[in-house]
């Protein structure tokens, strides 16, 4: 059974500049205290957000202008840290569909695109032209063709680039792999028979 | 040709191959805890599905309790109702939990070896990125998100593209006052917080087949913060005298049989590598971090760099966000640099060996006035044995609190907190911004008795000269 396959994503965009942007950066600790991932989009980058005190600083996802942005743009080894699925859940819940960075931690990229959030890498020059892109014109329409590589805006596009197997499971609907996992079912208990410390005691 | 370890782990798990191309991959043990499993278990109900193995599943409690506050109700109502979800999800599924009455719980990656859960030639998962800890015993243990505990609950599997083996060896002799932590320290220090992606470590060489289980398991924990998911040191006599007897090792003519298995999963000797590092032991020196990821570290004797050092434009950047944030100037030296908080524990140093080491020569000295120091035992279990040996009496008589066993300040899910932009000298392993609870909270990573050290002289200091380790001692 597939879900549905994720071929584009479109929408404003906004960049949150920055190398090695972690996860406790992107869903401080505290705020991982929840039995449901619900209502965490609104403490995304909350430290980077607020004061001390908790009062708004300045933020591009506090500036107006990027409001409803639903493209992340950030810089090298974005998502690095914890496997915590609390940081792409939180970049997702708050109303993000994919993400555009230098390059991506490994379990951030994976937890993402089981998420059906796509992460897409582009090289520094590029992805500095985006933004200054969007700091030109903060409404501009992003598409980031996943089939193509390629990340349009305006009467621009730069290439992007998706690793082949997250870019083959978005592309036919099997970002979400529980089904298939279950399909595996009967190998699995052959698997687990052949291993002493599967049995139970 | 010869295989390594991976491989070996790999093959014998190894499902099928899943229409994406990417192999399903049996998970053997599954642990869990309270922060990242109850979503999962949400996922479960949602979607209609049940724990596959649930005797393959075992469940601690770490990230949220309260490490000087036994009694439940938690003052901390979202704590309080996060260790009442796991309860009651372990009791509907059937899954074992070491609850805070069994005299078991702990940080999860100190209770699974202590248990003698984690085995060689496994597979293991956990919802937490320092499961890379467990594969001090050859086992191949990956950290995974909420998701993938959905997966691995109902199914045992993973989806998982294999990884490549870089082969890491540090031959030679450690000098005295340097430990597994400033190996793995310096390790992510050389090839930098990115160096490990898409690679499994295998450490090894002299230092590793001298190394004690807890030494290892130091160093395997670190590997994430290297970028690489998964580390690992092959099985030995080491490997198999710290599992025997322990209350899930295999037991009588099945331990025998277990053993001769765990022995043939280490690498072949005539096995290739995708990668191989040398670095020799004598070039490593007690380590501290200095920056907001742990590869920004310096030698105790060396200078906290300065901007211009930065070699690309990147780097420069990082160095200034990394100094700015630390309040340092840059060019100054590390050693001297006043602390205000000193934390000895977490799933990197708090066992009983870096416990027992920091008290040798803890004895008869005071912690500094003015700086709050508290020692956290990883479990349970560690917290009664160092109680039986006299350990706690030790601490707390050089000024130390000494708390309950769990994760306590290495991350701020519980009261244990910077305040404002304190300076603590920690045995963790993530010196993050705000990462230990303060946004504005700074860290210096470096080894238990680094810590002990800062904590007596009130700044950064030689472990070396404030204990007069430069004559060798037994290793601990
Ligand atoms: S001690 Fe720290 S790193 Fe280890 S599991 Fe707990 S919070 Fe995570």
């Amino acid at each position: 059974m597939a879900l549905e396959p994720i071929t584009h994503v479109t929408g404003r965009a906004v960049f949150v500049p920055g190398d090695d942007i972690d996860t406790d950066r992107i869903i401080p600790a505290r705020f991982m205290k929840c039995v449901t991932f619900d209502g965490l989009g609104e403490y995304l980058f909350y430290d980077a957000r607020h004061t001390p005190d908790g009062d708004p600083c300045p933020h591009p996802l506090n500036d107006e202008r990027f409001a409803g942005a639903s493209i992340l743009v950030s810089g090298n080894n974005f998502g690095c840290g914890s496997s915590r699925e609390h940081a792409p859940q939180a970049i997702y819940r708050a109303g993000f569909r994919a993400v555009i960075a230098e390059s991506f931690a490994e379990i951030f990229f994976g937890n993402s695109t089981q998420l059906g959030m796509p992460c897409i890498t582009a090289a520094g020059p590029d992805i500095r032209r985006l933004a200054n892109a969007l700091e030109n014109r903060p409404d501009l329409e992003v598409t980031i063709d996943v089939e193509a590589d390629l990340i349009r805006f305006g009467d621009d596009a730069i290439p992007g680039e998706i690793r082949p197997g997250a870019k083959h499971v978005l592309l036919s609907g099997h970002w979400d792999p529980i089904q298939d996992l279950l399909d595996g079912l009967p190998e699995v208990e052959a698997t687990t028979a052949r291993l002493a410390y599967m049995r139970e005691s | 040709m010869g295989k390594s370890l991976f491989e070996k782990v790999w093959e014998a798990h190894a499902v099928r191959e899943m229409p994406n191309g990417q192999t399903q991959l049996l998970i053997g043990t599954h642990l869990i805890h309270e922060v990242t499993s109850p979503q999962a278990f949400g996922m479960l109900r949602d979607q209609d599905l049940s724990v596959l193995y649930p005797h393959r599943t075992f469940a601690t409690v770490d990230h949220i309790v309260p490490t000087n506050e036994l009694a439940e109700p938690y003052s901390d109502p979202l704590a309080q109702a996060m260790i009442e979800e796991l309860r009651k999800n372990c009791a509907d599924h059937g899954i074992t939990f070491f609850d805070t009455n069994t005299g078991k719980q702990g940080i999860v990656h100190i209770v699974g070896p202590e248990q003698g859960i984690t085995q060689p030639g496994t597979t293991i998962a956990c919802g937490d990125s320092h499961t890379s800890t467990h594969g001090a015993f050859g086992a191949i243990a990956f950290g995974i998100g909420t998701s993938q505990v959905r997966d691995v609950l109902a199914t045992q599997t993973m989806a998982l593209n294999k990884l490549k083996v870089r082969r890491i060896q540090v031959d030679g002799q450690l000098a005295p006052g340097v430990y597994a932590k400033d190996v793995i320290l310096h390790i992510i220090r050389l090839l930098g917080t990115k160096g490990g992606t898409g690679f499994a470590y295998e450490y090894a060489g002299e230092v590793f087949d001298r190394f004690s289980m807890e030494e290892r398991m130091t160093v395997c924990n670190m590997s994430i913060e290297g970028g690489a998911r998964v580390g690992y040191v092959n099985p030995d006599e080491t490997t198999f005298t710290y599992l025997q007897g322990r209350p899930y090792a295999p037991k009588g003519a099945a331990w025998e049989a277990a053993v001769e298995s765990w022995r043939s999963f280490a690498s072949d000797p005539d096995c290739t590598y995708d990668d191989v590092v040398h670095i020799r032991a004598e070039d490593i020196g007690p380590t501290v971090t200095w920056g907001i990821n742990p590869s920004q570290a310096v030698f105790i004797d060396e200078t906290i760099p300065t901007v211009q050092e930065g070699k690309t434009e990147s780097d420069r950047a990082s160095i200034e966000e990394a100094l700015t944030h630390m309040k340092f100037a840059g060019g100054e030296p590390i050693k001297g640099i006043p602390i205000d908080v000193a934390f000895i524990g977490s799933c990197t140093n708090g066992r009983l060996s870096d416990l027992k080491e920091v008290a040798r020569y803890l004895e008869g000295r005071k912690v500094k006035s003015g700086i709050k120091a508290i020692c956290v035992p990883g479990s349970q279990a560690v917290s009664r044995i160092a109680e039986e040996l006299g350990i706690d009496q030790v601490f707390k008589d050089a000024g130390f609190e000494w708390r309950g066993a769990g994760c306590s300040m290495c991350l701020a899910m519980n009261p244990d907190k910077l305040v404002g932009d304190q300076l603590c000298a920690s045995s963790s392993n993530r010196n993050f911004k705000g990462r230990q609870g303060s946004p504005t909270g700074r860290t210096l990573l470096m080894s238990p008795i680094m810590v002990a050290a800062a904590a007596i002289t009130g700044q950064v200091a030689d472990a070396r000269e404030v204990f007069d380790l430069l004559v060798p001692t037994a290793s601990a």
